[in-house]
């Protein structure tokens, strides 16, 4: 009965999505402020059934219900509480329910706060996230109902797949999703501004901090599951441009792009036809990610179609709106006025530099993740592009970007200083030529490349220190004034520095780890000694463990210095999950200051021996470290008080604050 | 085998095969670092035939192993890096190279960075052009034409608080 609730939830929201998509628009199209009023409540009714629809879903997970399919094939009731929950959208049917849930979540909160903006943008924009909304809800009743039931219901389920039994599972699709999904937002007010056919100072306001909430949580569900994969898939990698990355990626890249034209837009009234074309584009490529990841057409044209039906209903809701989208925009974007004019050389001339790197990144990872299907389609012929070619195409697009972002946002808008500006910067290009001295003279002579590279990395790093310190007038005024200068700029003056010195540190985790990582591959005994990278690391022995729904066996490992001093020990186990009787490697990883050895258990042999991969990763926790920095710099900038989200508007009579252009 | 993309999928339920041992035994290494360093090079660049995107280098794969050994063996035998990587090729087919080879049919996928970047900046830069030198030498209220005087008044009027 429950079940049958959660299900009937769905089917009612779908009937008032319906009416959300139609209705209101009707309303707003002849300008009738009675129905335009409808949006809101209705937007939240939709909420309010999803969330008990998922709700359902998840208590129906919660007590091991096998009665319905999809519990059954991906539960077990052994399994701990928390993958017995995380298991709901651990596959297919559970996994787009918590896309609407979010796309719901994300359509009530601007129902709810988006008191000051209005009526007929808000209105507008709600029925576009209507229109999204109904069309996967009725993707998930035609094609894929997680509320199916099974009679009569067995008695044990199918377990989740062990690779998901972690706690991994619990934080990134959540994140993911909240970042794909929060993008629809930017989207529909995209659409809502070209069918009115202007674009308000309330647009840009609005656009700005919901695409920076949809960054941040993109940035974090990436950075999530790109740790996750290192650890949990045993053999330490933690990038492979495997195309169901590049579809989390290409929105990212994109929604990195609006982010920073939405500033201009704000500030300056300039690339306002730009700006919603990007809007229109980042929430394409999420659902493009979507649809590639969902349709299982990338990693097998059989996988398409032994199901073509989801397939085919996804490309249609792409197309649908994709193309729509394209239309409208074809259409009128060339009735919206553009302003704000800038010279080459200035905060907006390095933002569209921005853009245009980034687009043409976006560009290249979307053509080679799409080439081999469109090789094979026309010709027949398979083809390969992997992690080779994007190294060689997207590396070389992110050098000069990369060099020239601590210039941005010291350049004054309209028209910059750029000699003053890298007076400014030459304490930060020091810092970087000493530390390209320091690679090359004590870490590797030959390695010049590598050494470049985190010259890059502090480069970066010392840029967004000094935009702080300019901005502070350190080194102009007296230091306590400096201070309190300091403490007093914007939240999203801080912000971007956090969010550019993170790249900084990301940069240099990626650069460390790919030109200094050692490796050793050795078949050891119980008493064995391997020696990496100034450790000594030494096999214990192999014990057998037993865990709630899976047996391991479990080496341990002794971790001294070269010279003998013990460090502590780190395990890696073989496990076998019984329900499914499939074996998975838990890597043994242990910290040290920002790198890490990583040891990974392979095959055993007779006698107690085990083949052994051990690696160490120079400073690899950069690499995540950096996105928790650019995580920060979002939610910190989206506290500033002229974005917070549903901010009213500002009283006139408030104080302008000094250099208060801020840049996010 | 494994597959790493396997978490970024596994939201929505691709099935696994089961992953045995992981990819170089150390039976496989060379005894010569500067030849087996090749051979991982190689390695790295070609793909195992039976799983998604992954090299054989880092596949545990029955095929990749032989594929590994395959390249050893054709190094030891004194080949050059292109010769090996050409044999698999006539072996397999382009479908092996991960960076696949500069042909009239990757000719789109190569150049598309270029493309891109190159339109886009010649596009902004025609653009310029046609805003006339105005926007170039523009120095505050001096070139604003009568109408976007009005607008700025209007914009002014309408949003005293966004600065």
């Amino acid at each position: 009965m429950l079940i049958e609730t959660g299900h009937f939830a769905l089917v009612l929201a779908l009937a008032l999505s319906l009416f959300q998509a139609m209705v209101p628009l009707a309303g707003a199209l002849r300008n009738d402020e009675r129905v335009m009023a409808t949006a809101a409540p209705t937007a939240l009714s939709v909420f309010a059934l999803i969330t008990l629809s998922f709700g359902v879903l998840l208590a129906a997970y919660y007590r091991s219900d096998f009665s319905v399919v999809n519990v059954f094939e991906n539960s077990h009731s052994q399994q701990p509480a928390l993958y017995r929950i995380t298991g709901t959208w651990g596959n297919h049917e559970g996994s787009m329910l918590l896309w609407v849930f979010i796309l719901a979540l994300f359509t009530a909160l601007v129902a709810a706060f988006g008191r000051s903006l209005p009526l007929r943008l808000k209105t507008l924009v709600l029925a576009v996230q209507g229109w999204v909304g109904s069309a996967f809800l009725l993707f998930i009743l035609l094609t894929s109902n997680p509320f199916a039931r099974l009679s009569p219901a067995p008695m044990e389920g199918r377990d989740l797949n062990p690779i998901l039994q972690d706690v991994g599972l619990a934080i990134h699709p959540p994140l993911l999703y909240l970042g794909y999904v929060g993008f629809s937002v930017a989207f529909s007010f995209a659409i809502a501004a070209l069918i009115d056919g202007r674009m308000e100072a309330a647009w840009a306001r609005w656009v700005r901090p919901w695409t920076l909430l949809a960054w941040t949580f993109l940035t974090a569900g990436i950075a999530m599951g790109s740790y996750w994969a290192y650890y949990e898939l045993g053999w330490g990698g933690w990038w492979f441009w495997d195309p169901v990355e590049n579809a989390s990626f290409m929105p990212w890249l994109s929604g990195t792009a609006l982010l920073h034209s939405a500033i201009v837009m704000e500030k300056r009234d300039a690339l306002k036809i730009w700006t919603l074309l990007l809007a229109i584009i980042t929430f394409s490529l999420s659902l493009l990610g979507t649809f590639l990841v969902r349709s299982g057409i990338l990693t097998s044209v059989h996988s398409f179609a032994s199901d073509p039906t989801r397939g085919l209903v996804i490309l249609a809701i792409l197309v649908f709106f994709i193309g729509g989208a394209l239309l409208l925009f074809a259409l009128r974007a060339s009735s919206l006025k553009t302003g704000g004019l800038f010279a080459p050389i200035s905060r907006e001339g390095a933002l569209v530099l921005n853009n245009l790197f980034l687009a043409s990144a976006t560009a290249t990872v979307l053509v080679g993740t799409l080439y081999p299907l469109m090789v094979e389609a026309f010709s027949g012929e398979k083809i390969s592009v992997g992690e080779p070619f994007f190294n060689l195409t997207f590396g070389p697009l992110m050098v000069p970007l990369l060099v020239a972002v601590p210039f941005g946002p010291l350049l004054s808008w309209k028209r910059g200083d750029l000699p003053a500006v890298a007076m400014r910067l030459v304490w930060a290009f020091g810092f970087s030529l000493l530390a390209v001295a320091v690679s090359l003279l004590f870490v590797d002579p030959t390695a010049v490349f590598a050494a470049l590279g985190i010259g890059l990395a502090v480069w970066l790093f010392g840029g967004a220190v000094t935009d702080l310190a300019v901005k502070a007038g350190v080194g102009r005024t007296p230091l306590p004034v400096a201070m309190r200068r300091f403490v007093g700029l914007p939240r999203s003056m801080f912000g971007t520095a956090l969010g550019h010195a993170g790249l900084g540190l990301t940069v240099l985790g990626i650069v460390a780890v790919s030109a200094f990582e050692q490796e050793r591959i050795v078949a050891m005994k119980p008493g064995d000694s391997v020696d990496i990278a100034g450790y000594s690391i030494t096999f214990d022995a192999i014990v057998p463990v037993r865990g709630p729904n899976f047996v391991a066996d479990r080496a341990q490992f002794l971790i001294a210095t070269a010279e003998g001093r013990a460090l502590g020990t780190v395990s890696s186990s073989k496990r076998i999950y019984t329900a499914r009787q499939m074996p998975t490697t838990e890597a043994g990883i242990r910290t040290f200051a920002f790198s890490q050895l990583y040891v990974s258990l392979g095959d055993l042999s007779e006698g107690g021996g085990a083949v052994v991969r051990i690696w160490h990763k120079p400073l690899i926790t950069l690499i995540w470290l950096g996105t928790v920095l650019m995580m920060i710099g979002g939610f910190v900038s989206l506290s500033d008080r002229r974005l917070r989200v549903g901010a009213p508007r500002a009283p006139k009579s408030r104080l302008r604050q000094p250099q208060a252009e801020a840049t996010g | 085998m494994r597959r790493p993309f396997a978490l970024f999928v596994l939201i929505g339920g691709l099935f696994f095969g089961p992953p045995s041992a992981f990819a170089v035994q150390p039976d496989e290494v060379l005894d010569d670092p500067v030849l087996e360093e090749r051979a991982r090079d190689i390695s790295a660049g070609l793909r195992c035939l039976v799983c998604q995107n992954q090299s054989i280098d880092d596949s545990d794969a029955s095929i990749a192993r032989d594929l590994r050994i395959l390249v050893r063996e054709r190094i030891e035998s004194g080949e050059t890096d292109e010769e090996v990587v050409d044999y698999i090729v006539s072996r397999y087919g382009q479908f092996v190279l991960l960076k696949p080879v500069f042909s009239p049919t990757t000719i789109l996928l190569w150049s598309t960075p270029l493309l891109v970047l190159l339109g886009g900046g010649l596009y902004l830069f025609s653009r310029r052009q046609a805003h006339g030198n105005s926007a170039v030498e523009t120095d505050g209220a001096a070139s604003l034409t009568a109408e976007e005087e009005a607008r700025l008044r209007k914009a002014l009027a309408n949003d005293p608080s966004d600065k």
